[in-house]
């Protein structure tokens, strides 16, 4: 990424010349060494632009891998736990990967954009990992995190907003989807993907064309109602959506430094993405093993009474604490307020009951409260017009 | 193929042989493929020239376990020694030779006081050779899983440590990852005593006297001793006699060996070894699968990276094995005329290492991928106490240098001869006029001994026995007690618990740990 590092000594993304003019808040965070906005104006507003109209996330400072070579489907399907084979060409898949011992190391997406040809997204570090794995494959890894720059175009009124921009043909894309136009000479790239849980896209293009992109894509999706949000709005969104995030929901299994402390996909909820009729892959003799055995914890979708934010809760049941809570919000568009949770087995059946012990302050004064919840077994926000194609004219 | 086995032995070198033949006594259907078309492994005997028989490989016997010997009968399979209870002795090249039987040293530049120490320090250090070949008798205990029996190999480590006695005890805790070099410095004063100790900790490794962890290796080397051997041995015939004898007591006890049958690739079935490919094409099933091949060779190579996780590819790329030891054979038309060797000692071991710094120097270089001009040298002449080996009157010298690189710039054709010459030049210094007495010669660098004898890097113990590739994590974490981290497949080579140097351990032992699985192997 052609980045201008600030006094502070942080990377900046290649949008941050109009991240940081639109950044009126100036409330600033860190992603991977990036300097990135946690709110841009005011985080409700920028949440229902998601929900409503149009929001615009800057995830340049993504992990972005890009796998070539004879071997490259070979090399995936044996490093991540879902059957790589099935992403055809110009789609994209969500996917998890584990270390030998079946625990979750990252989840992130795999873009099968040609022939022999990946890009893998991911939330940590991995190209140390991605080498390791490349023993005895016929395969090239790129790192190439700084050599992408990506939006996230998201809500409603999105693919309205990128038709405006030119992106003719965009209606059709199905979610999971690839698509390229010509950009200014270069090739943009955009996906039917999201972390939002609502219509949308990620626009993928050359950094020297970033600010390019911004100000044409704002131009376009003025009448669209289009706002850029930050992190603290995508983490509402995310939640109600049921999406886990890396190193909040689950401690990637090479960074934990405590024996325990990681989860195998199964204790996540993410059985879904493992195929276990795959003959080799990572993690796959401890997942077969743990399949014998039990698990030692499973993910529960908690819809937790009241209004106050299971944030950080121990849940209990008869009084004896079960399990903990790892994110929490509550949920405007669907107005629920959602707790995931780790619960101990084998709690955690869809409607079990369970009490959230929230502590919240106002004012300086501490309350607790022992909430009631049960466990659900779909997240809370799910429209029509995520997966509609075309996608409803907003 | 109609047969059905119930156990495919890749690799019929010793430990394979040995695994095999308890296999069988116990009842398994074995089946053994081996490349070569001997059996032996670097157990064999090879001609050289013609009429010039040498063991082409290892070179002395001083650690072969007595059980193994008694229990597969290899004297009545033919296993014959031509001599036991060799000497070592460290040339000088005026001819004041220092000579060391076990605990006895004797020679004209020894002071008394460097005798007595080395008596106490051979008895002291006697004490933990006898600890470490209790460990090696046994499969490695694991640490982390609390098995009955492996806890009884940690108590009982635990009460030897205790029974040393305060004062051995804190002495084998202090120098068990010290180095050669500082532990000689500390306990003698005469340079050849500390060189010829010192040699022995580094024979087969990509170590020099000063590396951490040499102690351990000398104690490895000296492991025989509690097996009853003092000195080194000669098998008669040579070392591929061993490996016949191995190769008869296995097939007499119903074992089927196929020689000059190359295995390309062992075939997992769901993630579970079930069979091999051979090179032929062919295919062969069985429900378990043993290597006798170095790990590397069994799970790079044969098993492939792919068919295995990351975790455990990574752990088996970073084995070290890198093999810095050649093999010098010399065809003579005499015996060679030693500068003031008495006559019995010509058939005994000849070591040249005049000093320890002598043996680093040596080293040096080969950590770059170059020799030293003046390497260290351990001489056999086999044909002192085995004339049949070579023609009426003509003798076999053989010889262990150390070091050799693996890859030297420009790879080996380019210095074969030069490094031929080198050593022999090198052995002329104490042997002078053995050039002109040279008929013919044959070089094995560790590149050569890697494709004879499927060594990975050329390694003698199929990976280096340092202290984070010993007990539990050998060959490496994750794969311990003779299995591979492969369902269904297991090692038996050297690269297992506890080592090679013609030991046959790996392969009892690990012959017992898939006998005592039973069903569940």
């Amino acid at each position: 990424m052609t980045s201008k590092s600030n006094p502070a000594m942080m990377l900046c993304t290649p949008f941050h010349s109009r991240v940081a003019a639109a950044c009126e808040l100036n409330a600033w965070g860190t992603w991977k060494g990036y300097t990135t906005p946690r709110a841009y104006t005011d985080v409700e507003l920028e949440y229902f632009a998601i929900r409503s109209t149009t929001g615009v996330f800057d995830l340049s400072p993504m992990n972005k891998y890009r796998v070539t070579g004879t071997d490259a489907e070979a090399y995936l399907n044996r490093m991540v736990t879902r059957d790589v084979s099935k992403i055809r060409l110009g789609r994209v898949g969500y996917t998890v990967w584990c270390n030998d011992a079946g625990q979750v190391m990252d989840d992130g997406t795999i873009f099968h954009l040609g022939e022999n040809d990946y890009r893998v997204c991911a939330f940590a570090r991995a190209i140390d990992w991605m080498h390791w794995s490349a023993l005895g494959f016929d395969v090239e890894i790129v790192d190439e995190s700084d050599e992408v720059a990506a939006l996230a175009v998201q809500g409603p009124t999105s693919c309205a907003a990128l038709l405006a921009m030119g992106l003719d043909g965009l209606e059709q894309l199905k979610p999971f989807g690839l698509m390229t136009f010509p950009f200014e000479g270069t090739t943009l790239t955009v996906s039917r993907t999201g972390f939002t849980g609502d219509l949308g896209y990620e626009l993928w293009v050359s950094p020297d064309k970033a600010e390019l992109l911004w100000d044409r894509l704002f131009a376009a999706g003025k009448p669209h109602i289009i706002k850029p949000f930050g992190s603290d709005a995508l983490e509402m969104a995310r939640i109600e959506a049921g999406f886990l995030q890396a190193g909040v929901d689950f401690v990637p299994a090479e960074s934990a430094v405590r024996n325990g402390r990681s989860r195998s996909p199964f204790e996540l909820g993410l059985a879904w993405l493992v195929d276990m009729d795959k003959p080799v892959f990572n993690g796959r003799k401890a997942l077969l093993r743990e399949q014998a055995e039990g698990s030692r914890y499973r993910f529960a979708l908690l819809d937790v009474d009241g209004n106050k934010p299971a944030q950080h809760s121990f849940i209990l049941r008869e009084g004896k604490k079960v399990g903990t809570v790892t994110s929490a919000a509550w949920c405007p568009t669907a107005k629920t307020n959602v707790a995931f949770a780790q619960l101990e087995m084998p709690h955690g059946k869809v409607g079990e009951e369970l009490v959230a012990e929230i502590y919240y302050q106002r004012e300086l004064q501490w309350t607790r409260v022992l909430a009631p919840c049960r466990v659900i077994d779909a997240p809370v926000f799910n429209p029509a017009r995520r997966r509609a194609t075309p996608p409803g004219d907003f | 193929m109609t047969d059905t086995y119930d156990v495919i032995l890749v690799g019929a070198g010793h430990n394979g042989l040995v695994c095999a033949g308890y296999l069988a006594k116990a009842g398994r259907k074995v089946l053994v493929l081996e490349a070569n078309d001997s059996p032996g492994g670097a157990a064999a005997t090879r001609e050289f020239a013609p009429g010039y028989f040498v063991s082409a490989c290892a070179q002395w016997l001083y650690q072969l376990h007595p059980r193994v010997s008694r229990e597969l009968e290899l004297e009545r399979h033919g296993l014959q020694w031509a001599a036991k209870n060799i000497p070592s002795v460290l040339l000088d090249e005026g001819g004041r030779h220092l000579t060391q039987l076990g605990g006895h040293i004797a020679g004209d530049q020894l002071a008394s006081e460097d005798i007595a120490a080395y008596r106490a320090f051979h008895d002291r250090t006697g004490k933990y050779v006898k600890l470490l070949a209790k460990l090696f008798e046994a499969r490695p205990p694991k640490l982390v899983e609390s098995n009955f029996a492996d806890r009884l190999v940690l108590a009982r480590l635990g009460l030897g440590l205790k029974l040393l006695g305060r004062d051995d005890m804190s002495d084998l805790m202090r120098n068990i990852l010290n180095n050669m070099y500082d532990l000689m410095e500390e306990n003698f004063d005469s340079p050849q005593l500390k060189a010829l100790l010192s040699l022995d900790s580094v024979l087969g490794s990509h170590m020099g006297p000063r590396t951490p962890n040499t102690v351990f290796s000398y104690l490895y080397r000296r492991v025989g001793e509690a097996f009853g051997y003092t000195g080194v041995a000669q098998v008669k015939g040579g070392m591929g006699a061993l490996g016949e004898a191995l190769a008869g007591a296995a097939r007499a006890r119903g074992v089927k060996l196929r020689l000059g049958t190359r295995v390309s690739a062992i075939e997992l079935f769901n993630g579970r070894a079930g069979g091999v490919t051979l090179a032929s094409g062919e295919q062969l099933r069985a429900a378990v699968v043993v290597s006798g091949a170095d790990p590397v060779t069994t799970l790079e190579k044969l098993v492939g990276y792919r068919n295995m996780e990351t975790g455990m590819a990574r752990r088996v790329s970073q084995i070290r094995c890198r093999g810095s030891v050649a093999k010098l054979h010399l065809a003579l038309d005499g015996l060679p005329r030693f500068t003031m060797l008495e006559d019995e000692q010509f058939g005994q071991r000849l070591v040249i290492a005049p000093d320890m710094n002598y043996i680093e120097r040596a080293f040096n270089p080969v950590k770059y991928g170059e020799y030293s001009a003046a390497p260290a040298l351990d001489i056999s002449i086999p044909t002192v106490h085995d004339p049949a080996t070579a023609p009426a009157g003509k003798h076999v010298l053989s010889v262990i240098v150390q070091f050799a690189p693996y890859a030297p710039a420009g790879g080996w054709d380019e210095h074969r001869e030069r490094f031929t010459r080198l050593v022999i030049d090198c052995i002329g210094r104490y042997a002078p006029g053995i050039q002109d007495q040279v008929v013919a010669s044959q070089l094995l660098t560790p590149a050569d001994l890697e494709r004879e004898y499927g060594m990975t890097g050329g390694h003698w113990h199929h990976g280096e026995l340092s202290m984070d590739q010993v007990m539990m994590m050998r060959p490496f974490p994750g794969a311990t007690q003779y299995a591979s981290g492969i369902d269904g497949l297991y090692l038996c080579s050297a690269g297992a618990h506890p080592g090679g140097g013609l030991m046959g351990l790996a392969g009892r032992n690990a012959a017992r740990e898939i006998i005592k699985r039973g069903a569940a192997a």
